[in-house]
């Protein structure tokens, strides 16, 4: 008989939680993405290179037309330098949301791997923190190319700037986290359609491309809603080192959020596997 | 082993299991029979600690899966009615990760898996991906992924079907082995051979209730007569028979394609059948098995 380790609470997280939902054994899930991607490495080049066209395309195109604009101090700063960390949001968002979305639909609804992993040991929230770990995983390895070439292009003035990878990893948290749990509602490939919905104008008026002040007031209240809008801001602010308390505000509302992604992607899984 | 006592299964107002009372016992190979929709799998899935139950009392391995689930699942083999191999990873992948979601080394996996696929006979296809493998590959791939644990209790959904003749035998002669080792197997099959060979004891279910439990020739004696007469007629001809043979046997079961007469010598009741005038296509005595019951237990094929 081998030794099985986990099975009996340890850590805090084993403590507090009922048992059945957590064996502590995310970590054999992420290992087996990894497996799985060994061979589908492509993806993380075309992960990587999407965004990078993105910079690339700014700096030789727009940024002959729009020289500067006033950065989040106020001051002015390159057209290029004011989008490249909004791209890193958006980048990390869009990695963390395929990723959660399209993979865990397949291997919810056809493959049914959830199932033969909740037949073993594994709980539910076991299952969403390995897939949205995954999935930040990813995000982070994107985020730290996209910063390397943000060096190399000189966007990046202030030392606050190395605080751009973690947040980058907030982001795709709190996306994956949503995205998953999202994904557990998808019924059929067909719907999604609403993924896009959501993601597209997330993307283009998070004030990725253009600051809050130029959208008309009641709108500007609902882009403040958006959590891509608080991802840009924190980035943007660190990228030149232009801090202030209301940081803490967005820190805050993307860790909810990827809090809440957790719980709800775990009850959901319970609610449909194990039945 | 397992121990279920009024066992209820609900799914919204539908009731698949209906009060089930089963009692494993350490070391034997327990049966579920019964026709489709019978509440076999649902059954599995509770004792699996998958479903929770919703009413009734469950202990397996001597815990309550409610509140034990995991360290029930730990130490179980299961193998589900589907298929639900990992597409994205190759046969040794496949037992490897499995045995990483039980927490077992790198180490230990490593050699586990290697000898899996001997078992399961995959040895070739060990870097393939699972998804071009036959259908009865497939099947062996699970058998042998619910073993990588070295479970004390291997739940078995219907585990041969899909596999030809030979991997039938081969599986059943490694589940003898390990029973032998002191494994508990509960098996649900709907092949009566498999489960006369395989079984102990064994419980004919029907609508989600215990039509009748047993061991295979205790059922046969209690429900069933030493011999069985097949006869069989040319088409159409079977229904003007009927009337006639009723008094030929203890018991007739009316087939589609054939009569089924039940007594205790099988020649002296084809005899009287002759001497009635009634004229078989073929004719066939034969001893009474677990099919016999099945039928009569599960009402298959009564008089319409
Ligand atoms: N998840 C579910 N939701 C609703 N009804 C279900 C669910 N699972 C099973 N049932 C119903 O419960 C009943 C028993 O199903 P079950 O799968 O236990 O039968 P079974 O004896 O395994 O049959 P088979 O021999 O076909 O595998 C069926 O009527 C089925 O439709
Ligand atoms: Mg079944």
């Amino acid at each position: 008989m081998p030794v099985t380790e986990g099975t009996r609470p340890r850590g805090l997280l084993l403590r507090i939680l009922p048992p059945g939902l957590y064996a502590g054994r995310a970590s054999a899930i992420i290992e087996r993405s990894m497996l799985s991607y060994s061979r589908g490495w492509l993806v993380f080049v075309s992960g990587v290179l999407e965004p990078l066209f993105y910079l690339v395309a700014f700096q030789i195109g727009f940024g002959r037309l729009v020289t500067e604009v006033a950065g989040p101090g106020g001051q002015p700063m390159p057209y290029v330098a004011f989008v490249a960390p909004a791209l890193l949001a958006a980048s990390a968002m869009n990695g963390a949301v395929f990723d959660s979305t399209f993979g865990v639909f397949f291997k919810f609804k056809y493959a049914k791997t959830y199932d033969a992993m909740l037949a073993t040991p594994i709980g539910p929230l076991d299952v969403a923190i390995g897939e949205i770990g995954w999935a930040v995983l990813r995000g982070g390895l994107y985020a730290v190319a996209f910063f390397g070439v943000m060096n190399v292009m000189g966007l990046v003035t202030s030392p606050w700037a190395l605080l751009l990878v973690p947040v980058a990893l907030l982001v795709a948290f709190a996306f994956a986290a949503i995205g998953m749990a999202c994904a557990t509602f998808i019924r059929s490939p067909t719907q999604f359609e609403f993924v896009q919905l959501a993601v597209v104008p997330m993307f283009l008026f998070s004030t990725t491309f253009f600051p809050l002040s130029v959208f008309p007031g009641p709108l500007q209240v609902v882009i403040q809603f958006l959590p891509l809008y608080h991802g840009v801001e924190l980035m943007r602010g660190l990228s030149v080192g232009v801090l202030d308390p209301t940081m803490a505000g967005h820190v805050a509302y993307l860790a909810a959020l990827a809090a809440f992604g957790v719980f709800a992607t775990s009850r959901r899984l319970a609610g449909l596997l194990l039945r | 082993m397992v121990e279920a006592k009024a066992l209820v299964k609900r799914f919204g107002d539908f009731e698949a299991v209906r009060g089930v009372d089963v009692h494993v016992r350490r070391g034997e190979a327990f049966g579920f029979l019964g026709p489709n929709g019978a509440g076999k799998s649902s059954t599995m899935r509770m004792i699996a600690a998958v479903s929770p139950r919703s009413d009734g009392e469950l202990k397996v391995l001597g815990m309550d899966p409610d509140r034990d689930g995991p360290r029930i699942r730990a130490r179980l083999g299961v193998v589900p009615q589907q298929d639900n191999l990992d597409s994205e990873l190759t046969v040794r992948q496949n037992l490897q990760v499995y045995g990483r979601y039980f927490g077992l080394s790198r180490a230990h996996v490593r050699r586990k898996a290697a000898e899996l696929m001997g078992f399961a006979q995959l040895g070739e296809r060990a870097e393939d991906e699972v998804e071009p493998l036959s259908g009865g590959m497939k099947r062996r791939l699970t058998i042998a992924r619910s073993l990588v644990n070295d479970p004390e209790l291997l739940l078995l959904d219907e585990p041969t079907t899909g596999l030809d003749p030979q991997a039938r035998h081969l599986l059943w002669d490694r589940l003898f082995r390990l029973k032998s080792e002191g494994v508990t197997l509960i098996v649900t099959t709907h092949y009566m051979d498999e489960a006369e060979q395989l079984c102990d004891r064994l419980v004919v279910m029907d609508g989600g209730r215990i039509a009748a439990e047993g061991s295979p020739s205790e059922l046969i004696a209690r429900f069933s007569t030493r011999e069985v007469l097949e006869l069989r007629f040319p088409p159409g001809e079977q229904d003007a028979v009927v009337a006639v043979a009723g008094g030929l046997a203890q018991r007739m079961e009316v087939l589609p394609d054939r009569l089924l007469l039940y007594t205790d010598s099988g020649e002296s009741a084809l005899e009287r059948a002759y001497a009635r005038g009634v004229r078989p296509l073929s004719s066939l005595v034969r001893r009474s098995t677990l099919e016999d019951v099945f039928l009569r237990l599960t009402g298959r094929s009564l008089v319409e």
